[in-house]
């Protein structure tokens, strides 16, 4: 089809900056799937309601199914692959998943991980039901909310003790 | 796969959108997408032409005009506006319906215009906005016009933007906040990702001894095609004591506005029940949070 729109997107995924040409009818998930390559991203039910495809856009979890890709200009894109260390080592809550066996098909949760990461990121301290409100946007179709909630619990506890003790 | 558009129009500014709504009447308005995005996948707007005003940057924020009205620009989150201090000082159950908006990640993407353009029902801060007597700021080829929440709904999913028009904030007079309290009250199977079997919303304001009611608001989502006051429940109370007997009647009156339906979510019989609890429970808690002393 010759009428295709394709418009330049100018983004910065992971840390580092990326200018690609894109279909302006690309939702964001295919772009990061598609071009990109960073199959954490989970394309689940494309409707917003799962939460599978969760990256964060300026720090803060969006469905990126139904994000239009050509929004994310200038934008700072988020994705399990950017939790990498430098020495490939995984982030506190990557750790945690797995500690807490939160893991069963594993589908949800890169989705998973990236919101309780922008959850955790304010380093306060949450009830666990204030924490279930907060991770509602992501389904697990296992069911296995239980050691998930441990395991976002956990790691929120670990980094407070350890605030308090550089404090004191 | 790629969503079905068949033109899409990015506008840098409000006058850009504006004509080239005007150039393209056919083109629908996105903003957040989270409604229309969906549509496009669902079918029902297959094909359409879209005019993105997304990133429209000056229609984000809540403002304080120098009259004390306050502003809440059209593409605000309502994740934006459930954090906003001006919204959680004066507004706060404004900022509860807010949150109670399907879960965190579409509240990021999902604006209050998005929630009040799309005409339904059961919009979590729809009603919370007509019990508050907003009025909706539009600006098209002629200019702005300003529409006051009760004329704003036409029919289900059908509103007074015309074709040119963009919304672009909605607005609180003083008048309708300053004394006043209240609160929203969303009636759904599940806590999050769910829409209202019904919601509630109510504010009151009491008279200086707090013994007296002086004003009292209430506006239903799911108690009709559109976001529905109930008025005759309103008139009855004003200016009655804070008592018992007040709140049974407030519940009673109810009955004579609404008109819910019987959908797969709940019947007409279930939704008339929960809809005169809520009056009650509504009331009660706008008159606690108004400090109100009961008889």
């Amino acid at each position: 089809m010759s009428d295709i729109q394709y418009k330049e997107l100018n983004f910065t995924v992971n840390g580092k900056e990326r200018s690609l040409m894109i279909d302006v009818r690309s939702s964001l998930l295919d772009v990061l799937r598609n071009e990109l390559h960073l199959h954490s991203v989970k394309k689940g039910c494309e409707v917003g309601e799962c939460g599978a495809c969760t990256v964060l856009i300026d720090g803060e979890p969006y469905d990126s199914c139904i994000y239009l890709a050509i929004w994310a200009e200038g934008k700072d894109i988020l994705t399990v692959e950017g939790l990498m260390g430098d020495d490939g080592s995984i982030s506190d809550i990557q750790q945690a998943f797995i500690d807490e066996v939160a893991v069963q098909c594993g589908f949800c949760t890169p989705g998973l991980i990236m919101t309780a990461y922008s959850v955790l990121a304010d380093g306060k301290r949450y009830t666990r039901d204030e924490l279930r409100q907060k991770l509602a946007g992501n389904m697990c179709r296992c069911t296995g909310y239980h050691n998930i909630i441990n395991a976002v619990e956990k790691t929120m506890l670990k980094r407070i003790e350890a605030a308090e003790a550089k404090n004191s | 796969m790629k969503y079905d558009i068949k033109k899409l129009y990015e506008a840098a500014s409000l006058d850009e959108a504006i004509s080239l709504l005007d150039e393209h009447p056919e083109a629908k308005i996105i903003a957040g997408g989270s409604d229309v995005l969906i549509s496009i996948r669902g079918g029902e707007l297959a094909g359409c032409t879209l005019v993105s005003i997304y990133g429209l940057d000056d229609l984000r924020g809540v403002t304080v005009d120098e009259d004390g009205t306050i502003r809440i620009g059209s593409l605000t989150s309502f994740t934006s506006i459930a954090r906003n201090e001006i919204i959680m000082k004066y507004l706060p159950y404004l900022g509860e319906a807010a949150a109670s908006v399907g879960g965190p990640q579409v509240r990021n993407i999902g604006t209050i215009g998005g929630n009040t353009c799309n005409g339904v029902t059961s919009a979590d801060t729809a009603s919370t906005l007509l019990a508050l007597d907003a009025i909706i700021e539009v600006k098209g080829k002629d200019g702005y016009r300003r529409i006051p929440m009760k004329n704003w709904y036409i029919k289900a999913k059908v509103v007074d933007l015309k074709p040119t028009e963009v919304q672009t904030a909605i607005l609180i007079p003083k008048e309708s906040y300053q004394g006043y309290f209240g609160n929203y009250y969303k009636y759904s199977a599940r806590h999050a990702m769910d829409i209202a079997t019904c919601g509630c919303s109510v504010n009151v304001k009491l008279s200086d001894d707090k013994k007296t009611i002086e004003d009292v608001r209430i506006a239903y989502g799911v108690a009709g095609p559109v976001p529905l006051r109930a008025g005759t429940a309103e008139a009855a109370v004003k200016g009655r004591a804070v008592n018992l007997e007040t709140l049974e009647l407030f519940s009673e009156k109810v009955k004579d506005d609404i008109n819910p339906r019987t959908s797969w979510r709940a019947s007409k019989e279930f939704r008339t029940h929960l809809m005169t609890e809520l009056a009650r429970r509504c009331l009660t808690e706008s008159i606690s949070r108004s400090g109100g002393i009961f008889q």
